[in-house]
C-alpha cells in the first residue's frame, strides 16, 4: 500500500510537468492553431538558464524562477514576430515543421557549448531535506514542485476562464476578426501568448533542473510524451490539459508499482485507447 | 513525343550511371543513398501525395531493420526472405497504426504518429529481442537464393540497386495511377473526394500501409548492408531526418526525396569532421527551407521551367 502511495506523489511530480507544459501548448495551439514543437527546447532553456545563473552570475533559485521564464519570453516573443508569424497563412503543419527546425537548432546549439552530458544543479538550500509522510518520506522540493505546479495552472485557468483578458483569449481564438474589428490588437496578443507559453515552458524547466539534471535533450524527450498527453486531452481545452497532465503522471507512476517494464509505454497505450474510443481526446472540442 | 524520347535517355543514363558508379564510389556509402532515398520516398507518398505528415515514420524503418537482422541472424532465412519479412512486419505496424492515426488530420496526425513511434522506441529499448543498447550486430549478409553469397560489396550493391529500384517502381506506379489521383483529390478536397462516393480513409490506410512497407524494405535493406539493426533507426531523430530529406528536395515531386536523401546523407558523411556542427547546420536549413524554399530544390526547379522534371 505505501509503495501504491508513494508512486502515486512520485507520480503526480511528472504530473506537474505535464500539465505546465502541456498549459502552454493548448494556449499557442488554441491561439495559434501551431503544434509548438519548440516547446520541449524552451523547456530545456528554462533550466540551462537556471544553471548558468548559478554557475556564471552567481544568481540562486530564485532569480532563476524570476529571469529565465523572462528571458526564454522574450525569446520566445522574438522567434514569433520574426519566424512563425512569417507563416500564418499557410497550412498550420508548416507551424509545426518550423517549430521541429528550431528544436533541433536549439538543442544542436545547446549541445555544441556545453556538450550533451547533464549539468547537476543543486536543490536550493531552504527546500532540502524530506518529510514523513507515514507511508514515504517525500523530499520538500518535490513536495515544492507539485505545490507550484496547482497554483500555476489554477491560476492561468482563473485568467483564462474568469477575467477579461481570458475573454479576449477565448474571442480571439473563437474569432480572431471579429475581435479586431472591436479594436483588440490581436498579432500582439499572439506574441504576448506565445511568449507566456514559452515563458511556463521555461518555468517548468527552472523546477525540473534540480530533479533531472540540465543537458540539451531533456525537453524533446519530454515533448513527446506530452505531445501524447494532449492527444489524449484534446487539444482545445486548457482546463482538460491541466487534469489530464497531472492524471497521466499518476498512471505512470501507478504502472511503476505494478508492471514497471511499460512504465514509459503506459501513457502511449492510454493514448491509443482514447483514440480508438474518441479520436477528439477525452475534452477535446470536435476537430 | 520529343520529351518522353528525352526522358527516356535521361533514365537509360541513370541507370547505366548507376551500374557503373560502385566502381568510381564506395559502394557501401551508395548503398546507403539508396537505402535512404527510398526511405525518403516512401516518406513522401504520404506527405507529398495524401497531404498526411507522418512523424513518426522511423518506427517502420527500424522496426524492419530489427525483423530483418533477427530473421537473418537467429533464424538463417535468405536475405531476400529476412528483408520480406521485415516488410511484412512494417506493414502490419502500419496497418495497426494507420488504424488509429488516420481518424485525425493534420497536426493531429503528425503529433500521434510521433507518439506511437515513440511507444515503439521504448519497446525497442526493452524488448529482449533487440540487444537493448547493444543492438543487433554481426547479422550476416547470406546467400541470395541461398546460392548467391552477397559477402562482396559488389555483388552487394547490384542486388540493392535492384530491391530500391523495384521500392522506386512501386511508389512511382502508386502515384501515377488512378489510385494517385484520388490520394491528390483526397488532399486537395477531402470532402469533395467524399461526395465523390470515395472511401477517403480507405484509401488513406492503403497509402499509409503502403508507405510504411517501403520504409521497411529500405530499413530491412540497410540494416543488411551496415549488418546492424540499432536504436538510433528507431530514434525521433530519424523520423526528423526523412522529413528534413524531403522538404529539402521537394515534398510532391517524384524525384524531390531522392536529392534530398544524397544531400542530407552525403553531407553528413562529407563533414563528419564538424562533429556536432552538422546538427546545427540541419537545424538551420530546416528552418531556412520552412520559411524560404517551401518547394524544395526538385519543386523549385519545376516550378522554373514549368514541367516536370
Amino acid at each position: 500500500m505505501s509503495a501504491v502511495l508513494s508512486q502515486l506523489v512520485l507520480g503526480l511530480i511528472n504530473g506537474s510537468f505535464y500539465a505546465l507544459l502541456s498549459l502552454g501548448l493548448a494556449l499557442i495551439f488554441g491561439l495559434m492553431n501551431i503544434v509548438n514543437f519548440a516547446h520541449g527546447a524552451l523547456f530545456m532553456l528554462g533550466g540551462l538558464a537556471a544553471w548558468w545563473l548559478l554557475a556564471v552570475a552567481g544568481l540562486g533559485y530564485g532569480w532563476a524562477l524570476l529571469l529565465a521564464p523572462l528571458s526564454v519570453g522574450v525569446l520566445s516573443a522574438l522567434i514569433e514576430v520574426g519566424l512563425i508569424r512569417r507563416l500564418r497563412q499557410l497550412d498550420p503543419l508548416y507551424g509545426l515543421l518550423l517549430t521541429f527546425g528550431l528544436a533541433i537548432l536549439i538543442q544542436a546549439v545547446v549541445t555544441m557549448k556545453y556538450g550533451s552530458s547533464g549539468q547537476p544543479y543543486p536543490v536550493p538550500s531552504f527546500l532540502t531535506g524530506a518529510d514523513n509522510l507515514g507511508f514515504m518520506f517525500l523530499p520538500r522540493y518535490r513536495a515544492w514542485v507539485i505545490l507550484v505546479s496547482i497554483v500555476v495552472c489554477a491560476s492561468v485557468w482563473v485568467v483564462i476562464e474568469k477575467t477579461r483578458l481570458g475573454s479576449y483569449l477565448r474571442a480571439a481564438a473563437e474569432n480572431p476578426r471579429l475581435l479586431e474589428a472591436f479594436g483588440v490588437a490581436v498579432p500582439r496578443l499572439i506574441t504576448l501568448t506565445y511568449a507566456f507559453g514559452g515563458a511556463l515552458a521555461a518555468f517548468a524547466g527552472v523546477l525540473a533542473a534540480p530533479i533531472y539534471q540540465v543537458n540539451p535533450l531533456m525537453g524533446a524527450n519530454m515533448i513527446i510524451v506530452v505531445f501524447a498527453v494532449v492527444a489524449v486531452g484534446g487539444m482545445g481545452s486548457i482546463g482538460g490539459s491541466i487534469i489530464t497532465g497531472f492524471a497521466l503522471g499518476i498512471a505512470e507512476g501507478f504502472t511503476k508499482v505494478f508492471y514497471p517494464q511499460a512504465s514509459s509505454t503506459v501513457i502511449f497505450v492510454i493514448m491509443a485507447l482514447v483514440l480508438l474510443v474518441r479520436p477528439r481526446g477525452l475534452f477535446g472540442r470536435e476537430a | 513525343m520529343k520529351r518522353w524520347s528525352g526522358r527516356r535517355i535521361a533514365a537509360i543514363a541513370a541507370v547505366v550511371a548507376l551500374l557503373v558508379l560502385p566502381h568510381v564510389v564506395y559502394p557501401i556509402f551508395l548503398m546507403k543513398l539508396l537505402c535512404f532515398a527510398l526511405f525518403a520516398c516512401a516518406f513522401n507518398l504520404l506527405i507529398g501525395y495524401a497531404g498526411l505528415l507522418s512523424f513518426g515514420h522511423a518506427m517502420f524503418f527500424g522496426t524492419a531493420g530489427y525483423a530483418t537482422a533477427h530473421a537473418a541472424r537467429v533464424w538463417g532465412l535468405t536475405p531476400e526472405l529476412s528483408i520480406a519479412f521485415g516488410v511484412v512486419v512494417a506493414a502490419t505496424l502500419g496497418l495497426v497504426v494507420g488504424r488509429l492515426a488516420i481518424r485525425l488530420a493534420g497536426i493531429y496526425f503528425a503529433m500521434i504518429t510521433l507518439s506511437f513511434a515513440q511507444m515503439i522506441y521504448f519497446f525497442c529499448e526493452q524488448a529482449p529481442f533487440t540487444g537493448g543498447e547493444n543492438a543487433i550486430q554481426g547479422v550476416p549478409r547470406g546467400q541470395l537464393f541461398g546460392v548467391i553469397s552477397l559477402a562482396d560489396n559488389f555483388t552487394l550493391y547490384y542486388f540493392v540497386l535492384a530491391v530500391c529500384l523495384g521500392g522506386f517502381a512501386v511508389a512511382y506506379r502508386a502515384i501515377h495511377s488512378p489510385f494517385g489521383e484520388v490520394l491528390a483529390a483526397i488532399r486537395e478536397n477531402e470532402p469533395r473526394a467524399v461526395s465523390l462516393g470515395y472511401h477517403t480513409d480507405h484509401h488513406k490506410l492503403i497509402a499509409f500501409v503502403l508507405s510504411a512497407a517501403l520504409t521497411g524494405l529500405a530499413g530491412g535493406t540497410k540494416a543488411l548492408v551496415f549488418q546492424v539493426a540499432s536504436l538510433t533507426d528507431v530514434h525521433w531523430n530519424m523520423s526528423g531526418e526523412v522529413v528534413l530529406m524531403t522538404l529539402v528536395g521537394g515534398m510532391g515531386t517524384v524525384l524531390g526525396p531522392v536529392v534530398g536523401a544524397i544531400l542530407v546523407v552525403g553531407s553528413e558523411d562529407l563533414f563528419t569532421s564538424l562533429g556536432p556542427w552538422i546538427a546545427v547546420i540541419q537545424g538551420f536549413f530546416f528552418v531556412l527551407c520552412v520559411l524560404l524554399f517551401r518547394r524544395g530544390i526538385v519543386g523549385w526547379l519545376e516550378h522554373r521551367l514549368g514541367r516536370r522534371v
